[in-house]
């Protein structure tokens, strides 16, 4: 049930309505551009969730 | 500013890069000599053995997936349009689940039969010759243009650095057809072992380049807010002009307008797909040793992303350095502009080196296909070991000259074409590959028509949109043609499975059990 985890970087990114804007900014960047970039370390976090998960069991 | 009347050399740049060119070069040649083993064996050629752990699986696929032509191009359609360009993110990220969850099976069945290649696992799943040499197929033939335009990657940073008084055009064939020789050389020798050890010098060289660029460049030009503005300002310049000159008002921003939307979600989503169907993407991940190095890696990789995503912001940077170049000439024209001229040169031959790893891995991946796919089947069914290895080494050198023929004789755009129906062409083989590895509910002859239906189909959409990644569907908006052709490909295969089997037509023979798709025990860590 844990791989279901991995769904939510889809729905992040796929669904535009989300982020496709321009506030709140950080450090100058757009929050379109940040909020990709912190879907990055989300994803690898979660693959890390599902993957130390499955190990353990 | 450089005009074209003034021929340069930026010899300190040519320097630095010649020196970095030639450490590789040896390095490639000696790597046959790394983790010895037979290399007149099909698996050590071709897949290193199967024995690449996490650091160096970590190196190869991040140098395979992401290519000098992609540094050069996802700036330049960032510089041309803005924010669509930035689809790349997306679909670099979204791409590792579905690593993370599939490779792992793909690699233990591989492992077990030693298959080396994805057609080999769906000719022993299905029992089809055709449908594997269909999967071949595709496989070739997507993977042609893509090594075509690595070579485009290394043209344009050739261009950037300038040749004199020697026409640039020219220059930059002889170049090229030097760097190529030399590549083809030591891929003939050291097969993946070469692009391994050079893609560990490779990507610390594009990371210390991208370090240096998301620091040094902003900073020249007034931090990133300034970029983001200069950003906005020219493109709303450029709608306003266009406006004013009677034409619609174009699609582009830094921020995505409505009618991109579903373009944007679309392909990033297909090209997630698409990616780890590639030949050069399953020989890396093949290359691994153990299914966990990839569980691994899914988690490591999106580093690169980052990587990537930084690159494509140079493509903003070169709006705001108002940066004298067009297309994907736009990277290391600011790169020359911004940096000290031996600095540049280093950046220049990271991209450049950055061609050189992929093109290899791509030209063993299709090489690969062919000595295990067509040759073996259909020209000589029992081929030694040996023979093999020496059908796929020559074939590696034909793959290459192919390719440099395609850029050095026919237009560019014809390349970046292909490329693009490539990644819709090698998406139908979807069905039969990743399905494959966790049913065989679908008949081979469903999957064949499947194929075949999306393959035409999806070249047709494409085509018909003047040869363009996205088909605008009514009330919904533009959708990437690969994703449409797929859904087709797939309820075409499904309906003739239905009838097949309802016909109780023979379901071939399946050579896997499903114990062959989970980890072995006592697998490692």
């Amino acid at each position: 049930m844990r791989r279901l985890l991995l769904i939510l970087p889809f729905i992040g990114l796929l669904w535009l309505p989300f982020y496709n804007k321009a506030e709140p900014q950080l450090w100058g960047f757009p929050f379109f551009y940040w909020y990709q970039f912190i879907w990055v370390f989300a994803t690898s976090l979660l693959i890390w969730i599902v993957y130390a998960g499955e190990k353990k069991a | 500013m450089n005009t074209p009347a003034q021929p340069v050399m930026h010899v300190t740049a040519w320097i630095v890069f010649a020196l970095f060119f030639v450490l590789v070069t040896v390095m490639g040649f000696v790597a046959a000599r790394w983790k010895k083993a037979d290399l007149s064996q099909l698996h050590e050629w071709g897949l290193g053995g199967r024995r690449f752990g996490t650091l160096i699986t970590w190196f190869l696929i991040g140098g395979d997936v992401y290519t000098a032509y992609t540094v050069v191009a996802v700036p330049a359609l960032v510089f041309a349009i803005g924010a669509y360009g930035f689809f790349a993110l997306p679909y670099t990220i979204i791409m590792y689940p579905l690593v993370f969850l599939v490779m792992p099976r793909l690699w233990n069945v591989c492992h077990k039969h030693n298959y080396v290649t994805t057609s080999d696992f769906v000719e022993a799943r299905y029992g089809s010759h055709w449908l594997a040499l269909a999967v071949a197929f595709t496989g070739v033939l997507a993977t042609m243009p893509y090594i075509a335009l690595q070579l485009v990657g290394m043209q344009v940073v050739f261009g950037a650095m300038g040749f004199g008084d020697v026409d640039p055009h020219t220059g930059g064939e002889i170049a090229l057809v030097g760097a190529f020789v030399i590549l083809a050389l030591y891929t003939y020798t050291s097969g993946l072992r070469a692009p391994a050890m050079i893609a560990f010098v490779k990507d610390i060289m594009i990371y210390i380049f991208v370090i240096a660029a998301i620091i040094v460049i902003p900073a020249h030009l007034g931090g990133y807010g300034a970029v983001f503005d200069a950003a906005a300002k020219h493109f709303a310049a450029a709608k306003e002009a266009a406006v004013a000159g009677g034409k619609p008002s174009p699609a582009m921003g830094i921020l995505l307008e409505p009618s991109q939307v579903t373009a944007f979600a679309s392909l990033a989503l297909g090209s997630a797909f698409a990616l780890f169907l590639y030949p050069h993407s399953a020989t890396g991940t093949l290359a691994a040793s153990g299914p966990n190095v990839i569980r691994r890696n899914a988690m490591l990789l999106p580093t690169y992303t980052i990587a990537l995503g930084l690159v494509a912001m140079l493509g903003y940077m070169a709006i705001a350095a108002n940066t004298n170049a067009k297309g994907t000439a736009i990277v290391p024209t600011l790169i020359i502009d911004q940096f000290p001229e031996w600095f540049a040169g280093f950046c220049c031959a990271a991209i450049a080196l950055g061609a050189l790893v992929p093109a290899a891995i791509m030209s063993i991946g299709a090489a690969n296909i062919v000595t295990r796919n067509i040759w073996r089947p259909y020209v000589n069914r029992n081929m030694t070991p040996q023979q093999e290895s020496s059908v796929a080494k020559v074939t590696s050198l034909v793959v290459k000259f192919g390719a440099l023929v395609f850029v050095v004789f026919l237009p560019l755009d014809f390349a970046i074409n292909l490329q693009l129906l490539g990644g819709i062409w090698i998406l139908q083989i979807l069905p039969a590959v990743v399905f494959g590895l966790y049913t065989r509910w679908f008949h081979s002859t469903g999957l064949l028509v499947g194929w075949a239906v999306g393959m035409i189909v999806g070249t047709w959409m494409s085509w018909s949109m003047g040869v363009k990644p996205v088909f605008a569907i009514p009330g919904i908006g533009g959708i990437y043609i690969g994703l449409i052709a797929l859904v087709i490909n797939l309820v075409i295969a499904a309906i003739i499975t239905v009838i097949v089997k309802s016909a109780k037509m023979d379901h071939g023979v399946d050579e896997t059990v499903a114990s062959d798709y989970e980890d072995a025990p006592g697998t490692a860590p």
